[in-house]
């Protein structure tokens, strides 16, 4: 076995001439040296029904790709996570493209979309605006060129930027298997640190945000120690729905502070039937520190976590009550 | 085990075909298969935008791309920026601002800041600084490169 920085030092010098050096090296190598990338076979099916027979027929050694700038990280042979024999484009299939809004004022967004065609979407400006915070902070430009929203959930990382968002609006993941498709709603999907309810064998096809009716307004808002491209050290994402002066529904859910992004059902509580104002609020941003079980890493303490959590939920949910129409 | 695949695509105008292993990012083919060295390789994970190319009028990491995933793309890579020997107008700010030093992120800013001005010709600083997030550079402290991308919106406009 080749050890991989010397070949890459070799590549780096000579490319072009030692062609022939170049092939011998990654023929003979197994999993390291040659690419950066491990092996893989690549199938780009055009249909749902033949990149499901890809995923079943390959036990469990294929991974979908949409826009890779998770999994082709994950893909390097130094990185441990992902070890696929075949890596299915999914993005020539139709339905994991499509944007539709429907006549019932709902959104479908088909897996594959990168977000940059999600936020210069008309129908999401206008109808479901609050998507775009998660969609906008992903990544910088290029990688939103390429990154989806059906990934950021599949790859299930419990700081995905767009998972609490996609929670406090009530979406619905359907995913097609070989016995056909299911619908799973957003908060069940993910079941910890980088595992989800999406069987190797299944595909996220696409995420539907049922229509929410007058009177909603959401909002994701995250900390981190720059302006733009990190991590979240603390996220937060919620939805309101206010008639009457009072809060019919409410959601928060976090992310960064839990294995996994969490719905905190407290916060509904103390939302749900209120009038709208400062002390529900107060009471919901209260309930999400106390749900809250962060770790302590580089990024920040456990103790700070919680108390990110319960201040970005008190102004997501001020941001959230504005956009209602509430203040 | 995987073979080569045939990937046909348009690369700064001509048609490029290459063969690939379908685990060659999309930088890696660039570079060590078609020759053009000007994309630059730099962390290889999508933090730092040197290997920044357009693909069908979007940027993206080339990276974070496979070779075969180009099959039928137009890409536009920093060798396609210049016509002929006459440098464009944000090579030239660069340039004349002393937007660079070592250079290997300049490639990436360039091809990211005409993707930029394409969309918005007369950006303010803060959608300069949001749009180049995802380039890294190491030397110059941005605010130079800010100035460059500004002075070249202002020449572009002008001509």
């Amino acid at each position: 076995m080749l050890p991989t920085i010397p070949y890459v030092r070799l590549r780096l010098h000579l490319n072009g001439i030692i062609d022939i050096k170049y092939d011998f090296f990654s023929v003979r190598t197994d999993n390291q040296g040659g690419s950066l990338l491990k092996w893989i076979d690549y199938q780009a099916p055009e249909s749902v029904a033949d990149a499901v027979k890809i995923l079943a027929d390959s036990n469990g050694n294929a991974r979908p790709l949409a826009g890779g700038t998770d999994l082709i990280v994950q893909l390097r042979v130094k990185d441990p996570r992902v070890n696929a024999e075949t890596v299915v484009d999914i993005k020539k299939i139709p339905e994991l493209n499509q944007m539709d809004y429907d006549k019932s004022g709902g959104l479908t967004i088909g897996a594959a979309v990168p977000l940059h065609l999600i936020y210069n979407n008309p129908d999401v400006i206008k109808h479901f605006p609050a998507i775009i915070d998660s969609a906008s902070l992903i990544g910088g430009t290029p990688i939103q060129g390429r990154a989806t929203l059906g990934g950021n959930l599949c790859n299930g990382a419990p700081s995905g930027d767009s998972i609490p968002n996609l929670v406090a609006h009530n979406v619905v993941a359907t995913v097609a298997g070989p016995n056909g498709t299911r619908e799973i709603p957003v908060e069940d999907v993910c079941t910890g640190p980088r595992q989800t309810s999406i069987d190797s064998n299944e595909l996220l096809v696409s995420l539907y945000f049922p229509n929410p009716g007058d009177g909603f307004g959401a909002n994701y808002i995250r900390f981190i120690p720059r302006n733009e491209m990190d991590i979240a050290v603390a996220g937060a994402g919620v939805s309101v729905k206010i008639s009457d002066g009072k809060f019919v529904d409410g959601r928060v859910c976090l992310a960064s502070v839990a294995p996994k992004p969490i719905l905190v059902e407290g916060s509904s509580k103390a939302l749900i039937g209120q009038p709208v104002s400062d002390e529900a609020i107060q009471k919901a941003a209260e309930a999400a520190r106390d749900a809250a079980s962060p770790i302590s890493d580089m990024r920040g303490t456990a103790e700070y976590r919680k108390h990110l959590c319960e201040v970005l939920t008190r102004r997501a949910l001020n941001t959230a009550v504005e956009r209602a129409g509430g203040k | 085990m995987t073979t080569k695949t045939h990937v046909q695509t348009t690369i700064n105008g001509e048609p490029v075909d290459f063969l690939c292993e379908p685990r060659q990012s999309l930088l890696e083919c660039l570079r060590d298969v078609i020759g053009l060295t000007g994309t630059k390789e730099g962390c290889n994970d999508g933090n730092c935008g040197a290997c920044t190319v357009n693909i069908d009028g979007r940027i993206v990491t080339s990276c974070l791309v496979l070779g075969v995933e180009a099959q039928g793309a137009s890409i536009e890579t920093i060798e396609g920026i210049a016509d002929g020997t006459n440098l464009h107008p944000i090579q030239l700010a660069f340039l004349e601002g002393a937007a660079l030093q070592c250079g290997i992120c300049t490639p990436g800013f360039i091809v990211a800041t005409k993707a930029l001005l394409e969309k918005n010709p007369d950006p303010t600083e803060h959608e300069i600084r949001f749009w180049l997030a995802n380039n890294l550079c190491r030397c110059t402290g941005y605010d130079k490169i800010v100035r460059a991308v500004q002075e070249a919106a202002k020449k572009m406009q002008e001509a």
